[in-house]
């Protein structure tokens, strides 16, 4: 039975008998007449999608937990070295995550303190406006989205991107399964079935998790963090009053990564 | 003509060389594929589409669902008998037909068609 | 005219398989990178252009300066640039079919190339390249062929040439406008974010197109019949001075506002390509180098004696071109990665494969260069016999 199918259904309603007939996975077939409410339903109902990091929620071990997850869930490969670190979700210090903003007088709290870091889904993404053939671009809902069947691999948007959130398959990542120095860095890998992998020669980043928005799920790292502590990461919809984004930047002081350079991240630092 | 014979000459070893592949390959036809369904498939009786246009089109089917499921966000598809399918090579397609080395790989073999879908899109592991 | 190409004398025979043979080794190379991906390379996360797009960089900008010999003649009637036209615009084509190799190499996923078009994106500067590019190279083929049959044929050319000559020129300098602009218009990049930058590349462009059009000209008058011609020497030298001491004093401008203004972003890239940047230095040597050269370069030059002598001329063109290669091409565009987005220094060096590949490129671009000049100074021997 495979888990998307079945929440899926669960939300369309008095399904769930149906959706646990036999074993047909992903072949649910549904009543005629449910139909045209299965897609009605909206895959991904928020219209900006952002997330706040509660630092002083976070620690060390609770980022793992988090970038974990993420790896888990996106067959991230660890490929043995930071020139061709694959990065989605990655520990970062203040003084190299804020570059400009350190000074020796800063909170002690600060000095050698990590910070969550991760695509910031711009909102005037320089990203996008690089790219030659449109292999990533902003959705409606706010994610910064990567195509990896268009990418042309020309890496315009490495340079372009201001917090080095992108990554380039210098080569395959599949070779994590058969070259000897790397299996057993990446056990089981792929590890989740339901997702690809990637080829060699195309960029990819954090996606915010599209494909569990897409079932109304909350990001990876997100549930992660949540079943270790409350607060640490917030995900939602910063067009919605009522969201709980919106109702911690109200509450609490944030920043942001170089939000001089115009391009509005969606990424918010409670610190 | 001047240099007639170096003129033909080169024309017949040009020829030859590219005519070397039919030649070469001559009498050896080979066996044209017979994919076989899996006991899932065959107890499910219909695929996505009618069996003749999955046959010869679910290279664009399978191309409109990788487009609008990563740019517009679409990740189901109803067919016309009323199912509703979560488009997906991966966790849909291949879960019926998991038999990939006897289901797609013989005929694109056959066909002499690579595509790289399996480059990212894992493979089943398949029971010897 | 083709035909021309294929008689030839023992030396340029030998010259055109010298070339083919590292053409292969390129292709080699090549087909290993494909393989394996660009990890044969030793670019990275951090440093994500490197050598193909250096020079690539670079060679935008010798494509763009042939407009230096055609302009003063189409534009001010300077009838000393009337036997050298020709090989400005030959030297384009071979400089665009090297951007294009260079540009080609350096995809991830050159395969799909063709999605560049197919989903064409206007907001994407990279577009604008390929089509500017592309362009120059349909401009110049078609100019300089027509111009060169026609004179072969002792006829005047098509009217329709001249329309293509005259809008030859702005596009030669869109081709280097548009690529300054793949990186001045990056946000978070302190080395490349400048107004100046179009400007600078022109004027580097300037220096570096003729003066290799320059060395070119006085190997041709050594190889053939074919005289260039002294005014058209002299001239050329001193569009290379002017230039090149544009050149020099916009990079100066540069360091300027970096060092007066004290911004540390804008100053670090400078510091790590000339002093080395908490520890690390590789570059270093390589830009005092440039730096050597272009003292050189300006003292042969600027003094009149020197820049009137062939071989001091000759001398100081090869600085400005050994010059404005390192600075332009290696210093333009590793500067702006080191250090990275996070104040980090991850420096890079490129591998066995990636030089081999980029001489590839370039013997290709010299064969092409090769047997369009022989073409143009046979036809040009004809003629003038």
């Amino acid at each position: 039975m495979k888990g998307i199918d079945r929440r899926e259904f669960l939300k369309i309603g008095g399904m769930a008998a149906i959706a646990g007939l036999g074993g047909k996975a992903a072949f649910e077939i549904l009543a005629p007449g449910k139909l045209e409410a299965a897609q009605q339903i909206p895959l991904t109902k928020g219209k900006h999608w952002a997330m706040v990091v509660d630092t002083t929620k976070m620690d060390d071990a609770l980022m793992d937990v988090c970038i974990e997850a993420c790896h888990k869930e996106h067959n991230v490969p660890n490929l043995g070295n930071p020139k061709e670190e694959i990065k989605w979700i990655w520990k970062e210090t203040y003084e190299h995550a804020f570059p400009g903003q350190e000074h020796e007088y800063i909170g002690e709290r600060f000095h050698g303190m990590n910070f969550l870091l991760m695509c910031n889904h711009c909102t005037n993404p320089p990203c996008v406006r690089v790219c030659p053939t449109q292999s990533t671009w902003k959705r409606e809902d706010g994610v910064v989205m990567m195509d990896m069947h268009r990418c042309i691999g020309c890496r315009f948007c490495m340079a372009a991107c201001p917090y080095g959130a992108r990554s380039f398959n210098w080569g395959d990542p599949q070779r994590v399964r058969t070259d000897e120095k790397l299996m057993p860095m990446n056990p089981g890998f792929p590890r989740n079935k339901d997702y690809p992998t990637r080829s060699k020669g195309v960029v990819e980043k954090c996606n915010f998790c599209a494909e569990r928005l897409a079932k109304g799920d909350q990001p990876a790292c997100v549930e992660a963090a949540a079943k270790v502590r409350k607060g640490a990461l917030v995900f939602g919809d910063l067009a919605d009053p009522h969201s709980e984004v919106r109702k911690v930047l109200k509450e609490n002081y944030t920043i942001r990564r170089k939000p001089e350079l115009g391009t509005g991240p969606n990424l918010f630092f409670i610190v | 003509m001047y240099d007639g014979g170096k003129i033909i000459t080169g024309l017949v070893i040009g020829l030859g060389l590219l005519l070397f592949p039919f030649f070469y390959n001559a009498g050896k036809a080979a066996k044209a594929p017979d994919p076989e369904l899996t006991p899932k498939a065959q107890e499910a009786k219909v695929c996505v589409m009618d069996k003749a246009y999955m046959q010869s089109s679910h290279m664009t089917l399978l191309d409109d669902w990788r487009h609008t499921v990563v740019r517009d966000g679409e990740r189901y598809f109803k067919a016309k008998s009323g199912t509703v399918y979560y488009k997906s090579l991966q966790v849909t397609c291949l879960d019926c037909h998991s038999n990939k080395t006897k289901f797609c790989d013989q005929c694109h073999d056959y066909m002499g068609v690579a595509p790289y879908c399996w480059d990212c899109h894992l493979e089943p592991e398949e029971k010897k | 005219m083709l035909d021309t190409a294929l008689k030839g004398t023992q030396r340029y025979w030998g010259w055109l398989i010298f070339l083919l043979v590292l053409m292969g080794i390129g292709l080699g190379c090549y087909l290993y990178q494909f393989q394996e991906g660009l990890r044969v390379t030793g670019m990275s996360r951090d440093v994500s252009w490197g050598f193909y797009i250096a020079q690539f960089t670079y060679l935008v900008g010798v494509a763009a300066g042939g407009v230096m010999v055609v302009l003063p003649y189409y534009l001010h009637d300077y009838k000393a640039f009337g036997r050298i036209t020709i090989l400005g615009e030959f030297l384009a084509i071979a400089a665009v079919v090297m951007c294009l190799l260079f540009i080609f190499v350096d995809l991830g996923n050159p395969v799909r190339i063709m999605n560049v078009i197919m989903y064409p994106t206007p907001n994407s500067i990279l577009f604008w390249d390929m089509i500017v590019l592309n362009g120059y190279l349909l401009l110049n083929v078609l100019i300089g062929w027509n111009v060169l049959s026609a004179e072969r044929k002792g006829i005047h050319y098509p009217g329709w040439v001249k329309t293509l000559i005259y809008i030859s020129i702005p596009w030669a300098f869109s081709i280097h406008t548009v690529t300054a602009f793949l990186y001045a218009g990056l946000p978070g990049r302190h080395f490349w974010l400048t107004a100046i930058m179009a400007a600078r590349f022109l004027a580097s462009a300037f220096a570096a197109g003729p003066a290799l059009l320059l060395l070119l000209c006085l190997i041709v008058r050594r190889v053939s019949r074919f005289d260039p011609g002294e005014k058209a020497v002299r001239t050329l030298g001193g569009i290379v001075t002017y230039a090149f001491i544009l050149n020099i004093f916009f990079l100066l401008l540069e360091v300027f506002t970096a060092f007066y203004s004290q911004i540390p972003g804008h100053m670090h890239s400078f510091v790590y390509l000339f002093a080395g940047y908490e520890g690390f230095g590789k570059l270093v040597p390589w830009m005092w180098t440039s730096v050597g050269f272009a003292i050189l370069a300006l003292i042969l030059l600027i003094v009149p004696g020197t820049r009137r002598k062939d071989d001091t001329l000759a001398v100081g063109c090869a600085a400005v071109i050994i010059s404005s290669w390192i600075d332009k091409g290696m210093g333009l565009v590793i500067g702006g990665f080191v250090p990275n987005t996070f104040d980090r220094v991850f420096e890079y060096w490129p591998t066995t494969p990636e030089i081999l590949i980029t001489i590839g490129v370039w013997a290709t671009g010299f064969f092409v260069l090769t047997v369009l000049y022989k073409i143009a100074v046979s036809v040009k021997e004809e003629v003038g016999a």
